[in-house]
């Protein structure tokens, strides 16, 4: 064994499961700083999260979400850049998907979905072009762009929503519902189709179209030249236009990819369970991709897994502020705070003590 | 007459606007240029935001608010230092996380000992930091030309404000008249060099953290004492960013980040007085358009202005000695 160095299983499940349990140790200090039982809180969690069908079903649907937006954020850092702009890709995003359904779905509205699909990522693309092109060909700091591009997002939609979008005679920052079938299914009637039952929820197809993402981001980084190239550029810039990358081109397309994936998340939220557009229905997913792709360690399989693991602290949570009055969304969102800091930013912590105590079983690791 | 009013108006609210702007702008550049990214700065506000609003409502002074502000503000600011630092981690994901966290314990906090719905409870004039009058304020105000700007513009602000005024000459004397300005500048430069001298690279940007940590601690206690009255839900409204895209236009510079904050506190104000007025040609512009403008602003200032420049060469980059 090299000295320093953990074996693959310790570095990729260990280590973050320990920071995992760090963050909700803290989390249970604050409930119980709160006055309720932090043991009955965490057991209402997981049952709240993966007890029944309908359950997993929610958890797998908050988990599509953060897929989509873990792959986006991993993708523009493989590029060595910092896309924070998730949340206004994807509320764009949203609103294109939104503009093709009402433009066709009326008429053709399978069309209609293929077409919303196509919508939500070019939008989403388009949104993340600006900060994309100024970061690379004007040098302006794409953390403070995409930030600012977020707001701009958020109020560009809520004008939209109480203006020109708005349903008609209402009061709400909401469009008109979808055309009837302009829709994706419920992956429950999927599965019922193949003669499995499951119960209903807001899972959909978006879970699926989610997944096939991953792959193709993993296809795209490790097996083709172009994401060869895109990895290249971020691990060392000058390294990469030594070797004849063009990095603001990179940097461009690399952050269109990441800007379409965030504009994607719409599919599962709008196209599959709300079937109309809300204003803020990204709900801070995007700022949490950031989590997902740093505690996946900016692998596919990886991220998918901490999607699941943030979809049951939504799921969970929200039966959670359910169950207990003195728990709110609130304390939910802080507890994903801590997540973020334990598992993305101090993810070092356990690895030191960690390591040394691997060192002193280093026979088991010998060959 | 009538348009000389209005800007000494606008003026006035650029000042109150600016002033958390300021102080959260000279906090990141300050962490910046001792090499430690600060996304966090709108979390550590809104946290003194919420400190100082809850301790000044129970215990009726805002001295006492002030000090559990700044608290607050200094823990977070100690918890990112000892994550870049010690840990090494990511600063960018360090700070967001803090953001993260703080938007959901303020209001959860605010709930349990208030139970006003993420809010802590309105504040008296004798437990904020009220507008104070100048000396011959009063008298001066009849005066033509010299009376508005005196008692309007010059007078009438929160202690906050005025000590911000100092903030800014203070904070260029250290950096660039101190021998520890001297050594924190280059610890954001060039942190070998700094630890070949034998000075510890930890402990000068520890100290620079905690320097943000107070000035934001100020900036926070401004929000919800000085110019609101108690603590709301998301009080912070994206001014950590702002002041961060502040220091950045003002090139990481005291006095030019500070114009670049009057700025941005201006194009606010001017969105305010624009709401739900009529403009010719144009005709009203919707709300959420004016509401835009300074992150519009921000963007266009960012790429037509400053263009390709360099920050602190080392900042957001773990030192790591050689072993």
């Amino acid at each position: 064994m090299v000295p320093g160095k953990l074996p693959y299983w310790a570095e990729n499940i260990l280590l973050p499961i320990l920071n995992l349990m760090a963050a909700l140790l803290v989390s249970a200090l604050v409930i119980w700083g709160l006055g309720e039982d932090p043991f009955l809180a965490m057991a209402l969690i997981f049952e709240g999260a993966f007890g029944f069908e309908e359950a997993i079903s929610y958890t797998l649907y908050y988990a599509t979400n953060f897929i989509f937006t873990g792959l986006a954020v991993s993708l523009a850092f493989h590029a060595g850049h910092f896309n924070i702009g998730g949340e206004g890709q994807a509320m764009i995003g949203g609103l294109g998907l939104t503009l093709a359904v009402f433009m066709i779905g009326d008429t053709f509205p399978v069309l209609a979905v293929v077409c919303a699909i196509a919508g939500a990522a070019l939008f989403g693309a388009a949104w993340a072009y600006i900060p994309a092109y100024l970061q690379a060909k004007r040098g302006s700091h794409i953390v403070i762009t995409t930030i600012m591009f977020n707001f701009i997002a958020s109020a560009f939609l809520a004008y939209m929503l109480v203006g020109p979008l708005q349903r008609p005679g209402g009061q709400m920052p909401e469009s008109r519902d979808f055309p009837e079938g302009a829709v994706l299914t419920p992956l429950n009637e999927l599965m019922a189709a193949v003669g499995w039952s499951f119960e209903e929820g807001p899972m959909n197809v978006s879970l699926l179209i989610a997944l096939f993402c991953a792959w193709g981001v993993w296809f795209l980084l490790w097996r083709t030249r172009f994401g060869y190239e895109l990895r290249v550029t971020g691990q060392n810039k000058n390294a990469a236009e030594f070797a004849g990358i063009s990095v603001p081109r990179m940097t461009i397309i690399a952050l269109m990819l990441s800007g379409a994936l965030a504009g994607m998340m719409g599919l599962n939220e709008l196209l599959g369970e709300q079937h109309r557009l809300l204003g803020n229905f990204t709900l801070g997913y995007g700022f949490v991709g950031i989590a997902v792709a740093f505690m996946g360690r900016n692998h596919p399989v990886g991220i998918i897994l901490a999607a699941v693991l943030f979809g049951a602290l939504y799921q969970g949570g929200a039966e959670l502020a359910f169950e207990m009055p003195t728990i709110t969304r609130d304390l939910i969102v802080m507890i994903q705070g801590l997540v973020i800091l334990f598992a993305g930013a101090m993810e070092h912590m356990f690895r030191k003590p960690l390591t040394a105590l691997f060192m002193r079983f280093p026979k088991r690791e010998a060959v | 007459m009538e348009f000389f009013a209005d800007l000494v108006l606008l003026v006035d609210s650029t000042l109150r606007i600016a002033t958390p702007l300021i102080l959260t702008a000279l906090a990141g550049l300050v962490a910046e240029r001792a090499g430690i990214v600060d996304i966090g700065l709108e979390g550590k506000i809104l946290a003194s935001a919420f400190a100082a609003g809850a301790t000044a409502a129970v215990t009726g002074s805002p001295w006492l608010g002030l000090i559990a502000g700044i608290m607050s503000s200094l823990a977070l600011s100690m918890l990112h230092a000892y994550v870049s630092i010690s840990q090494r981690g990511n600063q960018i994901v360090s700070g967001m996380a803090i953001n993260i966290a703080v938007a959901g314990a303020a209001p959860t906090l605010a709930n349990f000992w208030f139970k006003k719905g993420g809010q802590t409870p309105l504040l008296n004039d004798e437990s904020r930091f009220s507008a104070l009058e100048l000396p011959f304020s009063d008298f001066l105000a009849d005066t033509p030309f010299v009376g508005p700007l005196y008692s309007d513009i010059i007078s009438g602000h929160n202690l906050i404000t005025y000590l911000t005024v100092l903030a800014v000459p203070a904070v260029a004397w250290m950096l660039y008249r101190t021998r520890f300005g001297l050594r924190l500048r280059a610890v954001g430069e060039n942190p070998s060099a700094v630890d070949t001298a034998g000075i510890s690279v930890s402990a000068l940007r520890y100290q620079a953290m905690i320097i943000a940590g107070i000035l934001c601690g100020f900036a926070g206690t401004v929000l919800s004492t000085g110019l609101g009255a108690g603590f709301i839900r998301d009080m912070s409204a994206g001014k950590g960013y702002l002041a961060l895209a502040a220091m950045i236009f003002g090139k990481w510079k005291p006095v030019p980040t500070l114009l670049a904050c009057l700025l941005f506190g201006f194009v606010d104000a001017l969105q305010g007085r624009l709401q739900g007025i009529e403009l010719p040609l144009i005709g009203e512009i919707p709300v959420q358009f004016t509401i835009m403008l300074p992150y519009i602003l921000t963007v266009i200032i960012l790429a037509g202005f400053v263009g390709r420049i360099q920050a602190p060469r080392a900042s957001g980059i773990p030192y790591e000695k050689d072993h």
